[in-house]
């Protein structure tokens, strides 16, 4: 087999399942005008993941799962204390959980590495693409553990969808609404936090968690300012989120030998850059852009 | 319609004590609404007008008291029950038509994980055409007027084909065709022997479009007729800086 099948393949893979599965979910904290949210979890997670592997003394997925749901839990019950008790605004309470729950987990990493364990604050932040092979590559049980974790997230994230397609949607758009018929918004806010820690920890290993911030937010954004319509945005984000994970694997992998240059490219840093070019081109090309007029009479009314 | 008993209320509530994060919004609040006409609920801002639906549907938690509507526990009767919260509270940017969100009425009748077939998107349009907006279905709910989006929101209400409407502010920041378009659906539907409720900002128009008024700041100070309820000392106690009105000063 040859090296793409080797070597490119399994990281096209693991970074288009990844951008797709955070673009889907990033979806509706857009909708909800929590994106922050994503980013919030995205870092409280660390703290979880390190305890789980602390206690389990190496990558194993269920350990570090564990850890990063009861992390994300924890999160967003603190930003709902620190907002109720402090009566400040949800941004500065995920402001202060997030950071401080990031910076335990940074500890926690330190003392992880200081006990020759093999984590790193590099291989969180930027993941290991790299690394991921499929060196027997026509067998498809050797594919990677990180693809065969993020396609079953992935499949899971997309069958809760589907399944709740009606009643996402109503949460999404008016909760108090979707109460009084009965529907238990507050349980569907809960899967999705629970489900963008899923992605965050099936993705970080590979693509790491700036990509994770990235994509949760960028594509669905983008997409957002392209369509009124609910579904095509979602099937759009998903197309922009695999779209810029391919292109920026591709940049990160051809442009430093195209330019005749010798360094290389990170290639999730790559993929977040493409998908924030996605969402200046759709905030200066897309059907939805505000006029320079009405975002200059909204800034002076704000 | 079942067949309720004229005296049964459709809106009981009896002892009702509300208070949201750690304030106390409705004091031992009884309110019994007659079983034919329109009824409001009128107050000054903060006085827990919202809260009183909120807690009549379950959605704010109640510390001491009881509400029943149409007689009975919430819980049993929600499918019965159609409820308008204020057009501010959600988000008119979101990528959803008037026909997206007039068939979110339909949604409970639905129930868990089923979709709508082509019949629930027909009686969605249905809605949509009683209050005026059959031309406006596939329109984007964001580039509807503010009286347009509260009459989308009326429709979504009409679609659930409730006994018991609860309307918080149907006639709020609208134009005056459908201001006149809404109190026209709202008549139709009380001629139809449904119950309505609605809270309602403008007491100048209370006596023209009402049967029956309820005065509330977190305690409820009057109930009746119009020209009963409305008194002067009625309004004084409701509005003015003194007596019964420490939540919206002290805030």
């Amino acid at each position: 087999m040859s090296l793409f099948w080797q070597v490119d393949f399994p990281a096209l893979l693991a970074a288009g399942l990844a951008s797709g599965l955070c673009a889907l979910l990033g979806n509706f904290l857009v909708l909800r005008r929590e994106s922050l949210l994503g980013d919030a979890i995205a870092h409280a997670v660390l703290p979880g993941i390190v305890g789980g592997f602390m206690l389990a003394g190496a990558l194993a997925a269920s350990a570090m799962l564990a850890g990063a749901l009861a992390a994300a839990l924890i999160a967003a019950g603190a930003i709902q204390v620190v907002r109720r008790l402090g009566r400040i605004e949800p941004g500065a309470a995920m402001g202060a959980v997030f950071t401080v729950m990031f910076a335990a987990g940074v500890f926690m990493l330190e003392q992880a590495a200081a006990r020759n364990l093999h984590i790193d604050a590099d291989c969180v932040l930027y993941g290991q693409l790299e690394d991921i092979l499929w060196l027997d590559a026509p067998d498809i049980s050797a594919l990677p553990r990180e693809v065969w974790t993020l396609a079953g997230v992935f499949a899971a994230a997309a069958a809760a969808v589907l399944l709740l397609a009606k009643e996402i949607r109503l949460a999404v758009f008016d909760p108090a609404f979707a109460a009084a018929l009965g529907f238990r918004p507050g349980l569907i806010h809960l899967g999705l936090v629970l489900f963008v820690a899923a992605a965050a920890i099936a993705s970080f290993e590979a693509v790491g968690s700036i990509l994770v911030i990235a994509m949760l937010i960028c594509p669905p954004a983008a997409a957002r300012l392209m369509t009124d319509n609910y579904r095509t945005q979602i099937l759009l984000s998903i197309a922009l989120g695999t779209g810029s994970a391919f292109a920026g694997y591709g940049l990160a992998g051809f442009a430093p030998a195209l330019l005749g240059a010798s360094w290389s490219l990170n290639a999730a840093g790559c993929i977040a850059v493409v998908s924030g070019l996605a969402v200046a081109a759709a905030a200066l090309f897309g059907p939805r852009r505000l006029s320079f007029a009405s975002a200059a009479a909204s800034l002076g009314r704000g | 319609m079942t067949a309720d008993t004229p005296s049964a209320s459709p809106f009981e509530a009896n002892g009702l004590t509300v208070a949201l994060g750690g304030r106390p919004v409705l004091w031992n609040v009884d309110v019994r609404l007659p079983a034919r006409g329109m009824s409001a609920v009128v107050g000054p801002n903060g006085a827990g007008k919202s809260t009183l639906f909120k807690a009549a549907l379950g959605l704010a938690p109640v510390l001491t008291g009881q509400v029943r509507l149409l007689g009975e526990p919430v819980a049993r009767v929600r499918r019965r029950i159609a409820y308008m919260p204020q057009r501010s509270s959600v988000d008119w940017d979101f990528p959803v038509s008037a026909r997206d969100v007039a068939a979110m009425g339909l949604y409970g009748r639905v129930g868990w994980f089923r979709r709508l077939s082509k019949r629930h998107l027909a009686a969605a349009d249905a809605a949509l055409e009683r209050v005026g907006l059959a031309d406006f279905r596939n329109r984007q709910i964001g580039r509807l007027s503010g009286g347009q989006q509260q009459r989308v929101f009326l429709a979504r209400a009409l679609a659930q084909e409730a006994e018991l409407l609860l309307l918080d502010e149907p006639f709020s920041g609208i134009d005056t065709a459908s201001e006149a378009a809404i109190l026209d659906v709202l008549a139709g539907l009380e001629g139809e022997g449904r119950h309505i409720v609605c809270i309602h900002h403008d007491l100048r128009t209370v006596a023209a479009y009402f049967d029956h008024v309820t005065v509330l700041n977190a305690v409820a100070i009057a109930s009746g007729p119009p020209a009963e309820a409305l008194g002067e000392e009625t309004l004084r106690r409701a509005y003015d800086a003194s007596g019964l009105r420490p939540r919206a000063l002290a805030a």
